[in-house]
């Protein structure tokens, strides 16, 4: 891979006795989509402040294209951001809150109204230039807070969580414009959301935070099939995580023995010796239904509890004779087959290499 | 009839009453500043700008009006940019003893204000700066700054605090911010402030009374015309007075509440 853009080294950020981002360490690369992920408090935001220079690391350092940028005030530097409150200036037109940046630079009128309006129609909303930026609708605001970054042609894009206003139909959209858009300009984009499924669409890799520490970093389909550690494989959810000894190992994987069963899952990348924990995750799309006991090896009888459909999709929780929760996803089609009903009795069963088992725990 | 409507007509009338009770003294001075009788009885005489004539000629009422034209411009300048000041501090930082530093920009509306003009005099002599014109400038920007951070606050509590981040993250120094995002933001309420404390300073008497020394200003030279014999000429130095506080304060709330519902809409 080519030189990192942006390197984070140790960098600690407190507030007082809060600890907002502890030790982190982070490459950002040139013209990749990555997107920082987490619930609210786990340092995400912070992060994102720190490259805009609006944080001043409390230790650690942060470069930006080779140069220490710790003590960098905001305004030297070159990280426009979009604000999750969009932040335009009321009292000033479409076409002047893009040229704002411009003016600060000292560019000339005539050439920073131009750019404005190159910025305003690409972003498909030059009729509205001159109108008073209050009276804009939210998907309208929208671009303009995007026309107000991108006229200052950086070589990063930092965004934070710039989706969260907007109905669900017009965030689809949007997201169609911020991807075309990063490939079209094929600069750096830094996306902090809380939602899996905008960073999932969207991003070429994914940082997934927790408690001000980094969790996992990786492709969203790294992340969703092989979660490094307990809190990713819950945090991403649909996930049927399940932990016990291990009792021997053989050429396929390690058999796991669990309250609900004993499993065989693949073989973790580190070999650990027979008698420790292991848990391992089994993804809910992963697992298949059968009336008939299976042959697999791994397969567990379960109970139904309820189903909770999202369009054509249903997620079945199911329960096993020692109480563990289990999640099976499928298409909705594949369940009327099935005629199953709330108690009804099935089988459970997964694949060997299905079944990840998580580092480190 | 239905009670919400007796109750609506009682609070009608007891508005009225309300204002009837302010307004009726300066309506008063009012009618009888063109009425040609020395003494304000009823029935009235004829209509007469007589009063009117006698103040303008009064060289003066010409000299205390420039006086307090001087005072509460410069007082309005000088007040607001404090009451801005210190608004600004408000809305910005955060520091040890910030309760106790706003409770004391926010003390000198609640002294009475005769203890604040004694105050004022024997602190102004003690240095040998009373009874000079700026003297009052400098007693009343004391007085009014309150006022003027008071309304400053308000607007930039309504403001988003990452407009300025935003100025900052598009290239702005903190000057440029300040002049290009924040200032731009507070105009309307900067402009209310400034008729306000005009307004305040153009028609306060017992500050200007002890600290102006030989330079009058108009409510003192009211003063002095009512001390000496009843005299309708206060009547219409009054009405002018009034006037021209009411169109400051009517000013005020104009370019305050017009950009307020602009905003909001």
């Amino acid at each position: 891979m080519s030189e990192p853009l942006v390197t984070f080294r140790n960098v600690k950020k407190h507030f007082d006795d809060f600890v907002a981002v502890r030790d982190m360490d982070l490459d950002i690369y040139p013209g990749e989509f990555l997107a920082i992920m987490g619930s609210s408090g786990c340092g995400k935001t912070t992060t994102l402040r720190m490259l805009a220079g609006l944080e001043t690391p409390t230790a650690g350092q942060i470069h930006i294209g080779g140069e220490l940028m710790n003590n960098v005030k905001p305004h030297e530097r070159d990280t426009p951001l979009v604000w999750q409150s969009l932040a335009l200036f009321p009292f000033l037109s479409a076409r002047e809150n893009v040229e704002f940046g411009l003016k600060m630079r000292g560019v000339a009128p005539a050439e920073r109204t131009r750019r404005a309006l190159e910025w305003l129609n690409r972003m498909e909303i030059g009729e509205f230039a001159e109108r008073n930026i209050t009276t804009l609708s939210g998907g309208q605001k929208q671009r303009v807070a995007l026309a107000r970054s991108l006229v200052m042609e950086p070589k990063m894009l930092l965004l934070d969580e710039p989706l969260s206003a907007l109905d669900a139909n017009l965030v689809i959209r949007m997201q169609a414009v911020l991807t075309r858009l990063q490939k079209e300009l094929g600069i750096t984009f830094v996306y902090v959301t809380h939602s899996q499924s905008e960073a999932f669409a969207m991003a070429d890799r994914v940082v997934i935070m927790s408690q001000g520490e980094i969790a996992q970093v990786g492709s969203p389909k790294d992340i969703y099939r092989a979660p490094a550690n307990r809190f990713v494989a819950e945090f991403v959810g649909r996930n049927n995580i399940l932990t016990g000894t291990q009792v021997s190992q053989d050429g396929n994987g390690i058999v796991v023995e669990t309250p609900s069963g004993t499993f065989i899952a693949s073989a973790p990348e580190t070999a650990r010796s027979d008698g420790s924990e292991v848990t391992f995750v089994v993804s809910a799309d992963l697992v298949s239904l059968s009336v008939e006991e299976p042959q697999d090896r791994n397969r567990v009888l379960c109970t139904l509890i309820s189903e909770e459909f999202v369009g054509s999709m249903v997620t079945l929780f199911l329960e096993s004779s020692d109480g563990h929760e289990f999640k099976v996803q499928m298409q909705e089609r594949d369940l009327i087959e099935l005629d199953l009903h709330s108690g009804s009795q099935i089988w459970l069963s997964w694949a060997v290499e299905n079944a990840h088992v998580l580092d480190g725990e | 009839m239905n009670q919400t409507r007796v109750l609506n007509i009682m609070l009608v009338l007891y508005v009225a009453c309300i204002f009837a009770f302010i307004f009726a003294p300066i309506l008063f001075s009012l009618v009888f500043s063109f009425n040609s009788q020395r003494f304000p009885t009823i029935p009235l005489g004829e209509f007469s700008t007589e009063w009117y004539a006698k103040i303008f000629a009064d060289p003066d009422v010409w000299i205390a009006a420039r006086n307090s034209l001087i005072v509460s411009v410069s007082t309005a300048v000088v007040a607001t940019f404090l009451g801005f000041c210190t608004a600004y501090s408000d809305f910005r930082y955060n520091f040890r003893f910030k309760g106790p530093y706003l409770a004391l920009i926010l003390l000198p509306p609640t002294i009475p204000l005769i203890i604040m003009a004694l105050a004022m005099l024997a602190w102004l002599s003690k240095l040998g700066l009373s009874g000079q014109l700026w003297s009052i400038i400098l007693a009343h920007s004391v007085l009014t700054a309150p006022f003027a951070m008071a309304i400053i606050r308000l607007r930039l509590n309504q403001m988003d605090p990452d407009l300025e981040s935003a100025a900052w993250n598009l290239g702005g120094s903190e000057w440029q911010a300040m002049r290009h995002v924040i200032i731009p933001f507070c105009m309307p309420s900067i402009v209310s402030a400034l008729c306000l404390t005009a307004a305040v300073s153009f028609d306060e008497f017992a500050v200007s009374w002890f600290v102006s020394g030989l330079n009058k200003t108009v409510p003192v030279v009211i003063l002095e015309i009512v001390q000496g014999n009843i005299d309708p000429q206060v009547n219409a130095i009054g009405t002018f007075v009034f006037l021209t506080s009411m169109t400051l304060v009517i000013l005020a709330q104009v370019f305050f509440i017009s950009r307020q519902v602009k905003s909001h809409s």
